[in-house]
């Protein structure tokens, strides 16, 4: 640590004296972060004790009135919302969604990755550049003519529909995190395998796939975030498949009339991505370093 | 461009077996390619080309147009909003979250609880932008009573002074005029010996305090004003300027006595509203109530009307990402070698100096990373603001890939200028494209 560093610089100071001082210095600094921390997390508590509000107190009340009245909260808004078909199927869809959204990206990717990053072919520099071009390409470049093809190809309205068009716009970034994790795994390894007469298949599945472990986990944390909280495709491409995104905007236009369903459905709907969150914490930070920083 | 050692394909120990061998290869990369291939041709490179093309055509596809989309894209005006909002974005956002995301992860350094906070703040990447908006839609309730940023504001305001308790009231006849600053006086000084009297109207129930009782008309006072000051209003309506039954006093009411401009005495009224200034000079006194009890309870700032909407929206937007800035910068200041920064604080520099002199250039890769990606997320930025934004200020609050959406699929159903906005937004994306292109070949 720098501080303790340039205290030994120091020689024989008073350690104690030393840090009460380094603590009055730096109290400000704790001051400010806590009160930034906790002003960060008031949007999302606000949202959860909104959706505890009994519908009458919604129309009076600001969530706060549960700090002092907690009797005041209730789960009757969740329940009202799990008895709701319109919810809980958009839930389930949502759910379709993320997981076939998730999970085809990375096994495409990956043996797009694979090729760019170990496999010989004319033009792989200039492919791979147009890949990386196809990386910024802004969603909306696509939503009409996918729009009038999804009618014509009968996939219009479809969960399969907006699972191939997030496994589309996934790949550039799955195939550039993937490649350039790929090259990174040591060539000895690799020439090994090939003298011992592995196929390229076999390479493949038994060793770049376990080691590329770490970068499919943040992969996948990423496309599965992306797909759960979409709401611009869904909308553009269906009409009566609604995720849960589109499910609670249907209900926006009527804001305050319609509280009482969309703060319960929208904290439901937060639920899933936090939990992911919490969980991979790690892989889902490493991948954004990944995806920002290389 | 020179080849690096890491990107050339592995030499192969043993000779291949000439041509057969090489197209078993290239067939080898090709099956590994072609799934995605289909998809990026399909979903991606085909209706970019069709997007273009669908640029120059009418609304309904059948008739060229040459630029007339793009013409009325620089031309009507919610679209011309929509790229003069789209700009403010670009010109505030990307700074904003990157000098956001530099404070706290240089705070957070060396805070040891700094997980912590730092969990607190990136949460918000983890949900949808649409829910975030929700959620902040929460936050900007205009009644004070539900919202929590009007609540926060009115506390802060009600700290400094007080709403009047008769907000809303109104004199009850001719006899009392209101003063400039706000208040209510008679119209006619009185002299001491006679009563004063002052009705009010237009108070509501629940405005009058609930200790009130029958309003009385006091007994003239010798040598002093005595008054009245009560709801001059009773079922049925009752005359104008008479206590009457079933009238009630207003309790707690000031009521002021000024002489000359100058004020001399003050007084509260009691339950039944009367009240007294015992013991004055000869003369004539103005008997008036105050502007402080007619002032106006803070009704909230309309965060959600036109004029509020885009800070609105970009604060929300900022609680998002703030997180991400955050960290990846914090990485990048982790990787910054730690002599560096000590060898520039034991030559006396002080932290701020260490910060501006050695912290920042050191950081400048990380900073334009984060400043470009945000970038481009502010030229794409949608569900935020069809989240906080009403339908009725959504002109308001316009950005280009809002505007692209509501004109192709928000009942317009105009694909011609919808193409053309979608083309807009790549053209501005394609010089960011052409420094990722540039990153990576320096990286090949």
């Amino acid at each position: 640590m720098a501080e303790v560093a340039l205290e030994r610089v120091g020689a024989r100071e008073d350690t104690v004296a030393a840090r009460i001082t380094r603590f009055v210095s730096t109290t400000p600094v704790h001051f400010f972060l806590v009160l930034v921390g906790l002003l960060w997390l008031v949007p999302t508590l606000g949202l959860l004790l909104t959706s505890l509000l009994a519908p009458s107190d919604l129309l009076t009340k600001g969530w706060w009135q549960i700090f002092s009245t907690p009797s005041r909260a209730t789960f009757d808004n969740y329940q009202a919302i799990f008895d709701n078909e319109t919810i809980t199927s958009s839930l389930w869809t949502t759910a379709q969604i993320a997981v076939g959204g998730t999970v085809l990206p990375i096994i495409i990717g990956a043996f797009a990755g694979y090729a760019f990053a170990w496999l010989e072919f004319p033009g792989r520099d200039w492919l791979f550049i147009l890949v990386i071009a196809l990386l910024v390409v802004p969603l909306q470049m696509a939503l009409i003519p996918m729009f009038s093809l999804y009618d014509k190809a009968g996939i219009f309205d479809t969960v399969i529909g907006l699972i191939l068009f997030h496994t589309a716009f996934g790949l550039p970034f799955a195939v550039f995190l993937l490649r350039n994790f790929f090259i990174g795994i040591p060539k000895d390894l690799m020439e090994a395998a090939r003298i011992d007469g592995a196929s390229e298949l076999r390479i493949f599945l038994r060793l770049i796939l376990p080691l590329g472990l770490p970068a499919i986990a943040s992969l996948g944390i990423f496309q599965f975030l992306w797909t759960w909280n979409d709401l611009l495709v869904a909308l553009t491409l269906a009409r009566d498949t609604q995720p849960i995104t589109v499910a609670i905007f249907s209900q926006l236009r009527a804001f305050s009339a319609n509280i009482e369903l969309i703060a319960p459905a929208t904290f439901v709907s937060l639920v899933i991505p936090l939990a992911v969150f919490f969980a991979f914490q790690r892989y889902f930070v490493e991948g954004l370093l990944a995806g920002s920083v290389k | 461009m020179s080849q690096s050692t890491t990107a050339e394909p592995p030499a192969h120990p043993a000779p291949q077996a000439g041509e057969a061998g090489r197209w078993r290869k290239h067939a080898l990369a090709a099956g590994f390619l072609a799934p995605a291939a289909f998809f990026l041709g399909i979903w991606i490179v085909y209706p970019t080309v069709r997007t273009i093309i669908r640029s120059f055509f009418s609304k309904n596809g059948d008739e060229f147009v040459w630029f007339d989309n793009y013409k009325e894209l620089f031309t009507e005006d919610v679209l011309v909003t929509a790229i003069k909002n789209n700009a403010i974005w670009v010109a505030v956002v990307p700074a904003l979250v990157t000098a956001l995301g530099l404070i706290f992860a240089v705070l957070t350094e060396r805070v040891r609880w700094s997980v912590a906070f730092k969990t607190a703040v990136f949460m918000p990447m983890a949900v949808s932008a649409f829910a975030a908006g929700v959620t902040w839609r929460i936050m900007y309730v205009k009644d004070p009573d539900q919202g929590a940023i009007n609540a926060g504001i009115q506390a802060a305001k009600e700290t400094v002074s007080q709403p009047g308790v008769l907000s809303e009231a109104a004199p009850s006849s001719p006899s009392i005029v209101q003063t400039s600053g706000g208040g209510m006086e008679l119209q006619r000084p009185l002299q001491p010996g006679q009563v004063a009297t002052l009705g009010l109207t237009r108070i509501s129930t629940d405005e009058v305090p609930s200790d009130a009782e029958q309003a009385v008309r006091p007994e003239p006072l010798q040598g002093g004003i005595a008054g009245v000051v009560w709801r001059d209003f009773k079922p049925g309506g009752g005359t104008a300027g008479q206590v009457e039954q079933e009238e009630l006093g207003l309790p707690g009411v000031t009521v002021e006595l000024t002489k000359d401009g100058n004020k001399v005495a003050s007084a509260k009224t009691e339950a039944n509203g009367t009240f007294e200034f015992p013991d004055l000079d000869p003369g004539s006194y103005q008997v008036g109530i105050g502007a402080a009890t007619f002032a106006k309870p803070f009704a909230g700032v309309s965060w959600l009307g036109e004029k509020l909407i885009m800070p609105a929206v970009i604060i929300a937007y900022l609680w998002i990402w703030a997180g991400f800035a955050m960290v990846v910068i914090a990485a990048g200041l982790a990787a910054i070698p730690r002599d560096v920064l000590e060898a520039a604080r034991t030559d006396g520099g002080s932290e701020w100096q260490v910060f501006r002199r050695v912290t920042v250039p050191l950081l400048a890769p990380v900073l334009t990373v984060v400043f470009i990606t945000m970038l481009i997320n502010v030229l794409k930025v949608f569900d935020i603001v069809i989240a906080v934004a009403p339908p009725s200020v959504q002109d308001d609050a316009n950005v280009l890939a809002l505007a692209m959406w509501r004109t192709s699929f928000g009942g317009e159903s105009d694909f011609g200028v919808g193409s053309a906005i979608a083309v807009f937004i790549f053209v501005l994306v394609i010089p960011i494209l052409a420094l990722n292109i540039r990153r990576f070949r320096r990286e090949v």
